[in-house]
């Protein structure tokens, strides 16, 4: 019960989306692909699925290549970013689309949906429209309907992108748990890595169309495998192995994160204010720090001012090592 | 079916429309063109200066009242994007009959209020048949020009007109180009209406090939007419199609919503109502024509439709005629679905793939639109004899040619239904387990169901009204209504003239009806026409 993707290539036309992916996801593992905008994620997500026909390499699942077989016999569920929910169809009658293809007889069919939209939190909501459905219940109904027929693997392009931050926010933890209590294997697309984290057990890094990284998501995010993926991760400043140790002392090219530099009065770096900018659970400042500009926090109570001469102090869980 | 498989089924699945565009279309045209050629007689005619003269007043004729189609068709299309006023969707219905009426019934309506004919009113009913193709295309495209554009154009200082002429116009150009040309094409082929007002005085190359054939028996100088014709068909054509691919790729769901008008703009309603009131009034002073006798009002002429009329004029009685046309323009309208709705489907399915094949599809289909009726009746008259069995005397003959006309029609009005499906829709459903025919039938056939009857409603009204190559092709012992009623108008007889109105109010009349319908049954992104 495990995908491979062995030496994928994907193109558009002269366009190259996709070059030379390898990847592997193991039974019940839930895998991010997290990478910027264009980088190639969602083409080969849709490759897996079987929507895109690559150019070289293969998808196979338990060690059959998948080349021969078309979408709808790979029994693979697919998210869209949008939900993409039948319009014409009312919510049951979307969730149970799966199962009538799957000719599921309807006694049965109507209890596994029902138990879907329990699960989803949408319980009771069976005969709805789907357009009267906010965007997050549209979600919910989206992911429903992909589960209802026991995809073996579940395949998520952007699922929380089209929502509100908030909303964003709480749908991710529902669905990690949700993807933990029906043990589903997955693979997530998502350029946003707080997502990733939240709900992977493994994230792939990819840039240009190659995956550059593959690891834990506190490996990748301590240890991003070079300076592009640092930038990527949040780290806006990058300091050579000179620099890393003098200020910090780590003898190791380093990626700083804003959180790396507390305010602290009794920190042990000077550093000039020169912007201050008001987030929602602290103050982002920009500093001058031996000719150089650096980010920082500071708490929301009473913030310096620019013009301010402050102290820092190296916190460490905002440094990340390169390489 | 693996990765190389769907161009390969989609294609396999384009044969039926194009072996049915092939034996039907291009096989009669072509032998035209072959006669026209082969006989020598193209060079002579062209070398003659009436010959010139034709394509003078052919072209002429249809380039007045495509700009009079436009001129009074745009506060029509205003009214229907972007006007939130009473009687909205009773002007959206009313604009729709004429373009739906046969040729021959307006013709006649014409005739009854300019009783000699002449130019003015063959330019008059052609404008009058195609303000609905301007209205309803351009207003179609109109409904969705972001508002947002415009009131920025407002806020930096423009005035309502210079919004309108900087902001919006340009935005709505594919659509005014694209109407302008189905128009020019539509008024250039017109037949039935030249026919009726024109008589031998002005002619158009469509009636000059018809009496060259039917009366003069000048084979190849209709031949070398349709030639002609057809080359300046294609050209118009791809103009038309160039702008049309411009729209569809904008195509966007979203629907403005209309508000009510403020200011100038109450103008704008005034000037569509009053090109509404100008579009029913032939239809009124046909109606009461049809009432009007010698000795008063009466309904001699409808009674008159159960009989042959005078001195036993027709082969058949009214009655007949009019069940004959409701079966045959039911079968045209069966076989038009058929291949239209398989040639909307496959082009929708080769987009993903992007073949030029999609592209030279696209327009073949629309050829049938802009080649006259007469040329393809014509050329059935000469090619149909080579096919196995009795077909040239078969009365499929007649639904088949009607079916010609109506596909196009067809394709137009589903296509970009079909197309404004969103592509992940079906890869949801296909991911969810259904085949491609599965996914057909639970995605895009419940979503373009609705269009896809108010296809059928309207391919049956136009297939009802058809006369160009029903005239050729009908046998004398079962015309249709409007050849009947275009028989009647040429013999002499007062009871005659009477029953040919009597006979075009019933057509309108169901006309009218059928045209109420759909206009319920039509989903608002629908299509073209």
């Amino acid at each position: 019960m495990s995908l491979r993707v062995d030496g994928l290539s994907v193109a558009y036309g002269p366009v190259t989306a996709v070059s030379a992916v390898d990847l592997s996801i193991a039974d019940g593992e839930v895998v991010a692909l997290l990478g910027p905008s264009g980088c190639g994620k969602s083409t080969l997500l849709r490759a897996v699925a079987g929507l895109e026909a690559p150019g070289a390499g293969t998808v196979s699942w338990d060690g059959v290549d998948l080349a021969g077989t078309p979408v709808h016999r790979r029994g693979f569920g697919l998210v869209f970013q949008d939900g993409q929910l039948f319009p014409h169809r009312d919510v049951a009658g979307n969730v149970a689309f799966g199962l009538r293809m799957r000719r599921v007889e309807r006694e049965a069919r109507d209890k596994r949906v029902a138990a879907l939209l329990d699960l989803v939190g949408l319980a009771g909501y069976g005969d709805r429209r789907v357009t009267e459905l906010s965007g997050g219940e549209q979600q919910r109904v989206a992911l429903a309907r992909a589960l209802a027929p026991h995809p073996k693997l579940l395949l998520l392009d952007e699922p929380l992108s089209a929502l509100d931050r908030a909303l964003r926010e709480q749908l991710a933890v529902d669905l990690a748990r949700l993807l933990r209590e029906t043990g589903a294997t997955a693979l997530v697309v998502t350029h946003d890595h707080d997502e990733a984290f939240t709900l992977a057990d493994r994230v792939a890094v990819m840039r240009a169309g190659r995956i550059v990284q593959v690891g834990a998501p506190t490996q990748v995010w301590q240890r991003p495998a070079d300076v592009e993926t640092a930038r990527f991760l949040g780290c806006g400043k990058i300091l050579s192995a000179a620099d890393a140790a003098r200020l910090l002392g780590v003898p190791a090219r380093v990626g700083l994160r804003a959180t790396a530099l507390r305010l602290d009065p009794s920190g042990p770096i000077t550093a000039d204010v020169l912007e201050r900018v008001h987030r929602r659970d602290h103050v982002r400042l920009l500093v001058r720090l031996g000719g150089e500009d650096y980010e920082a926090v500071a708490p929301v109570t009473s913030p310096p001012s620019p013009g301010d001469r402050v102290t820092l102090s190296v916190d460490h869980d905002g440094v990340a090592l390169i390489g | 079916m693996a990765h190389v498989g769907p161009r390969l089924t989609w294609s396999l699945a384009a044969l039926l429309p194009l072996a049915f565009l092939g034996v039907f279309f291009a096989w009669p045209v072509l032998a035209i063109v072959g006669l026209g050629l082969g006989e020598g007689g193209v060079l002579p005619v062209l070398a003659r200066a009436d010959t010139w003269d034709l394509v003078g007043f052919t072209l002429g004729q249809a380039a007045a009242a495509t700009a009079l189609a436009l001129v009074t068709g745009m506060p029509v299309a205003f009214l229907l994007a972007r006007c939130r006023v009473r009687g909205a969707g009773l002007v959206r219905a009313a604009v729709m009959v004429p373009f739906v009426l046969p040729t021959v019934v307006v013709g006649l309506a014409f005739r009854a209020l300019w009783p000699d004919g002449g130019v003015l009113p063959i330019v008059l009913a052609n404008a009058f048949f195609n303000v609905a193709v301007v209205g309803r295309t351009v207003g179609g495209l109109w409904a969705r020009v972001d508002r947002r554009a415009e009131d920025a154009a407002r806020a930096l200082g423009a005035s309502r007109f210079r919004a309108f002429t900087s902001v919006v116009l340009p935005s709505l150009a594919p659509a005014i180009g694209s109407a302008a040309s189905v128009v020019f094409l539509f008024c250039a082929t017109s037949f039935g209406v030249v026919l009726v007002l024109g008589g031998a005085r002005h002619r158009t190359l469509e009636t000059e090939i018809y009496l060259r054939t039917v009366e003069l028996f000048d084979l190849s100088g209709a031949a070398a007419l349709s030639l002609l014709q057809f080359v300046a068909v294609i050209a118009v054509l791809v103009i038309g199609g160039l702008a049309r691919r411009k729209r569809e790729k904008s195509l966007s769901l979203r629907i403005e919503p209309p508000r009510r008008p403020t200011g100038g703009e109450w103008g704008v309603v005034v000037a569509a109502w009053l090109v509404v009131a100008a579009l029913l009034a032939p239809v009124v002073g046909l109606l009461l024509r049809s009432l009007a006798t010698d000795d008063g009002w009466s309904f001699a002429g409808y009674a008159a439709l159960a009989g042959t009329g005078e001195r036993g004029t027709l082969a058949v009685s009214g009655l007949d005629a009019a069940l004959n046309s409701v079966r045959t323009a039911t079968d045209a309208t069966l076989v038009a679905l058929l291949v239209g709705v398989t040639s909307a489907v496959v082009l929708v399915g080769l987009r993903r793939h992007r073949s030029w094949f999609a592209e030279t599809l696209d327009t073949a289909l629309m050829l049938p639109l802009g080649v006259s009726a007469v040329t393809l009746g014509f050329g059935y008259l000469i090619t149909m004899d080579a096919l196995p069995g009795d077909f040239r005397t078969s009365p499929l003959l007649v639904p088949l040619a009607q079916a010609l006309v109506v596909t196009p029609l067809i394709v137009r009005i589903v296509l970009p239904v079909l197309r404004a499906v969103d592509e992940r829709l079906r890869q949801a459903a296909a991911t969810l387990g259904a085949s491609p025919w599965r996914v057909w039938r639970e995605v895009d056939l419940p979503l373009a169901a609705r269009s896809l009857l108010a296809a059928a409603g309207f391919g049956f009204v136009v297939a009802l009204g058809e006369f160009g190559a029903t005239s050729f092709l009908a046998r004398p012992d079962a015309p249709t209504l409007p050849v009947v009623i275009a028989r009647l108008m040429s013999r002499p007889g007062e009871l005659n003239s009477q029953m040919a109105y009597a006979a075009c109010a019933l057509l309108m009349v169901v006309t009218t009806v059928a045209v109420l319908v759909i206009e319920r049954l039509r989903v608002p992104s629908g299509g073209e026409f």
